[in-house]
């Protein structure tokens, strides 16, 4: 039997699979054994049947390009990444302390504004900001809770540390795919997860009902709790489908909802239903077209007036964008210690930022080998790759930012670590990020694990799924194991 | 466990339509066999432009294939998705409807919808003709009646079963009218004796095309009369296709939408329905042959979008806000 791992070679980049870790207790030596086991044309023929299950079940995302939109499901690679039971207690550990110091800076930036008294943030960063809501300012959230669920993307590099890359405190999306993953693997591949010791990725959804009715307004006990979707045109539409069945909750479109005497109602066959929790999938500017963007179909009139008066929770609250912001990124290290009175337990990637002079004279200096990113931008859309751009793509970053230096920020290119994924020619090295979830209502719980997305293309970095990226199931090895 | 939660209006909505796409592609499936069978040699055109007809879709099928023949009335049914009542574009339907109702309906519902739905998408010209387009009818009825068995096992029985169980009960009884009309519209040699033999064979195909002939023969004599074929069709108690049976479950399912689920608004569809089946009893099947099947399947088709129509005022756009549903509380309380 050949080892399919014969000619497999991470490079200089850290393996989540074949680097040894202290913890791992042969986990990625029995998964080697028994991919060789299976060999690599039985592992395709497999994966392929997992693929297609995946089409069957409508687990899809839509992709918007040339005006058409398109049904693709997220890649799935069937070798797992395996986690040791120490490496996941310092990323939940860092996760939750993200997460309570994003909770804290935004309470502060609503209300006292602290840290920009004492020099730590500029204001003009904050209150500039275009995510910043004056909507917001004094009014209290239960808990003092502002994003009930976040999603932080954490990079591995060459030293094999885990670095935040980016937070994501407005809507993230992709734990549906944690879980489907997961289910995936158990029906197509029982025998790579046979006797593995994983922590359960199962609960995502109780908990989420749990912190939904934790925030509903003082005096609902058994809150009425709705997930309010775009719709099925709405890239993330399988997921909210998910999250509402995981959580047993209706799935309402803006036209659903309606406010009288600023309290929220679904309208049923039996008549109009209170409703007391909102996990909202619109962004802010869609949410309330009497307050925000007035053309705004997806949206329920006069909801943020309902909420004021502390007659609805919404999740996340509105106005977390300032939080998420790729500028206000580059002072969460700061914003950690400020709050907490403790060293960030997970490191940032070194930011550059370009309305400064110095990270502004620094990016334009060395463009060719740093990654130049837009704030306030997701989806991996508008960054430039420094050492991979072409000559006139340099071009067109240095003209972007001389034009709009507040809008960049740049960062040295990091050598993402790497796992073993099933490609055409074998199996082969490709980049990995991790984005894990974590949930907040009165405390903070994090979903073990995350989504693991990969780069599918050979030495790609960009593991967006609406950039051709894809996904595996993330191993967190359970204590002991 | 929480109490009986409530049923999004459009949730209803989507579940009842849902029900009638799909009972659709079944029927589409069932027409286009029967009438496969009534083709005769030299008459191929007539016959297979009653399907046409009884669909009232006389003027779309004209702007687009023009003349009638019987292979643009195959593709106009089986493969063409601009036709609103083809198969394609009922799965189309259905299976945006289904998407909608992911939260609600069974992953294995789904599941089976939206392979179905690629299948049907994917029927090619080559299908539609000999003695493939039996198997291609088969294929469509098949698929409907999995998923019937598949939401018969999985769906949970709240209110939107009963929903979902009105549409579909809709949209058979409509149906089953379009087949009985499909007869009218045939021709008849002119000697007696053949027109006879003709005639009987008609209706017997008509009846397995419903896939209610061998029930027919047990209940009925040896020989039998194009009354007792229409009987059948129109009132029998027991055959699941029959209009009488179809309007009777209508009956009950709105009933226990008020009993279990206090859902007000029933009265207005109920009465309705009280009058269709008024309608089916009270007109003694001799006296509607003479008075004009065709005109009495007219009236059935009318009463049945009226039902469909007061289904949908009291439970699925009549959003009522709070201050009129105090006002009918408050009549109601007095």
């Amino acid at each position: 039997m050949s080892d399919p791992f014969q000619s497999y070679d991470p490079g200089p980049f850290f393996c989540e699979v074949t680097a040894s870790r202290p913890g791992d207790a042969g986990a990625a030596a029995v998964l080697r054994s028994r991919l060789a086991a299976i060999g690599l044309d039985a592992l395709r023929a497999r994966a392929a049947a997992a693929e297609n299950e995946l089409i069957n079940l409508g687990i899809t995302f839509t992709v918007y390009s040339d005006a058409a939109a398109i049904d693709r499901i997220l890649p799935f690679d069937c070798i797992p990444r395996i986690l040791t039971a120490a490496e996941w207690r310092h990323l939940d550990a860092g996760v939750r302390q993200r997460v309570a110091a994003i909770n804290l800076f935004l309470h502060d930036v609503y209300h006292d504004r602290k840290i920009v008294k004492d020099g730590l943030v500029p204001g003009d960063l904050i209150f500039g900001n275009a995510n910043y809501r004056p909507e917001m300012e004094g009014f209290p959230v239960p808990h003092g809770t502002y994003v009930h669920i976040c999603g932080i993307d954490i990079v591995r590099d060459q030293e094999g540390t885990f670095r935040v890359l980016e937070d994501n405190a407005r809507t993230p999306s992709g734990v549906s795919y944690v879980i489907e993953n997961r289910h995936l693997m158990l029906r197509a591949f029982p025998d790579l997860m046979a006797g593995m010791r994983l922590l359960p990725v199962d609960e995502y959804g109780r908990r989420l009902r749990a912190a939904m009715t934790e925030i509903a307004p003082e005096g609902v006990d058994d809150p009425n709790i709705v997930l309010l979707s775009p719709g099925i045109y709405n890239s993330a539409y399988f997921e909210h489908v998910f999250l509402a069945r995981e959580m047993g909750v209706p799935l309402v479109e803006g036209g659903d909802l309606f406010v009288e005497d600023d309290r929220v109602f679904m309208r049923t066959t039996g008549g109009p239903q209170p409703v007391h929790t909102i996990y909202r999938r619109i962004g802010d500017d869609f949410l309330d077209p009497t307050v925000f963007r007035s053309e705004s179909l997806l949206g329920v009139p006069g909801i943020i007036g309902a909420w004021r008066k502390g007659n609805v929770a919404l999740a996340n609250a509105v106005g977390t964008g300032v939080a998420d912001d790729k500028a206000i990124y580059a002072y969460m290290p700061r914003i950690i210690r400020y709050y907490l009175g403790e060293d960030p337990i997970l490191e940032n990637v070194e930011t550059h930022i370009c309305r400064e002079k110095e990270g502004l004279d620094r990016t334009l200096a060395h463009l060719d080998e740093l990654v130049v990113k837009p704030v306030g931008e997701s989806g991996g859309y508008g960054i430039t790759i420094g050492p991979r751009a072409t000559a006139a793509q340099l071009e067109a970053a240095r003209a972007a930012l001389v034009a709009d230096p507040a809008n960049w920020i740049s960062q040295p290119v990091i050598g993402l670590s790497v796992g073993p994924t099933l490609t055409e020619t074998g199996i082969r090295p490709r980049h990995l990020d991790l984005r894990p979830f974590a949930i907040t209502g009165k405390d903070t719980w994090v979903l073990p694990g995350g989504l693991s997305r990969v780069a599918m293309k050979e030495g790609s970095l960009i593991v967006n799924s609406s950039q051709g990226g894809g996904s595996k199931d993330t191993w967190v090895l359970a204590d002991g194991s | 466990m929480r109490a009986q939660t409530p049923l999004l209006a459009r949730y209803a909505e989507g579940l009842f339509w849902l029900a009638r796409y799909v009972e659709r592609v079944e029927n589409v499936g069932r027409l286009v066999d029967v009438t496969q069978i009534f083709e005769s040699p030299g008459r191929e055109a007539e016959a297979w432009y009653a399907l046409v007809r009884i669909n009232a879709d006389e003027a779309t099928y004209a702007e687009r294939y023009g003349a009638p023949d019987p292979d643009s009335v195959k593709r106009f049914y089986l493969l063409d998705t601009d036709n609103p009542t083809s198969a394609p574009a009922s799965i189309e339907r259905a299976r945006l409807n289904a998407r909608q109702l992911r939260p609600l309906i069974s992953t294995e519902m789904w599941k089976h919808l939206n392979v179905f739905h690629r299948e049907v998408m994917a029927t090619r010209p080559d299908e539609l003709e000999g003695d493939r387009l039996s198997r291609l009818c088969a294929r469509l009825k098949e698929g409907v009646q999995t998923y019937a068995g598949i939401t018969e096992g999985t769906f949970y029985r709240d209110q939107g079963w009963y929903f979902l169980n009105l549409g579909r009960l809709i949209e058979r009884a409509d149906q089953t009218t379009r087949l009985l009309d499909i007869k009218y519209h045939l021709l008849l040699p002119a000697g007696a004796e053949e027109r006879r033999v003709t005639e009987m064979s008609q209706w017997g195909a008509l009846l397995r095309g419903a896939a209610g002939y061998h029930a027919f023969r047990r209940v009925t004599s040896a020989t039998f009369t194009p009354e007792d074929v229409v009987g059948f069709m129109l009132g029998d108690t027991s055959f699941p296709r029959s209009i009488l049976l179809c309007v009777r479950q209508m009956e009950w399912h709105l009933s226990q939408l008020r009993a279990r689920f206090g859902l007000r608004g029933t009265g207005a569809p109920l009465e309705r329905i009280e009058e269709l089946r008024a309608g089916l009893l009270s007109h003694p099947v001799e006296r509607i042959l003479q008075a004009g099947l065709h005109e009495f399947l007219d009236w059935v088709q009318r009463q049945l979008m009226a039902i469909a129509a007061e289904i949908g005022t009291a439970f699925f756009r009549d959003w009522r806000p709070l201050a009129d549903q105090d006002q009918v509380q408050d009549q109601s309380a007095a």
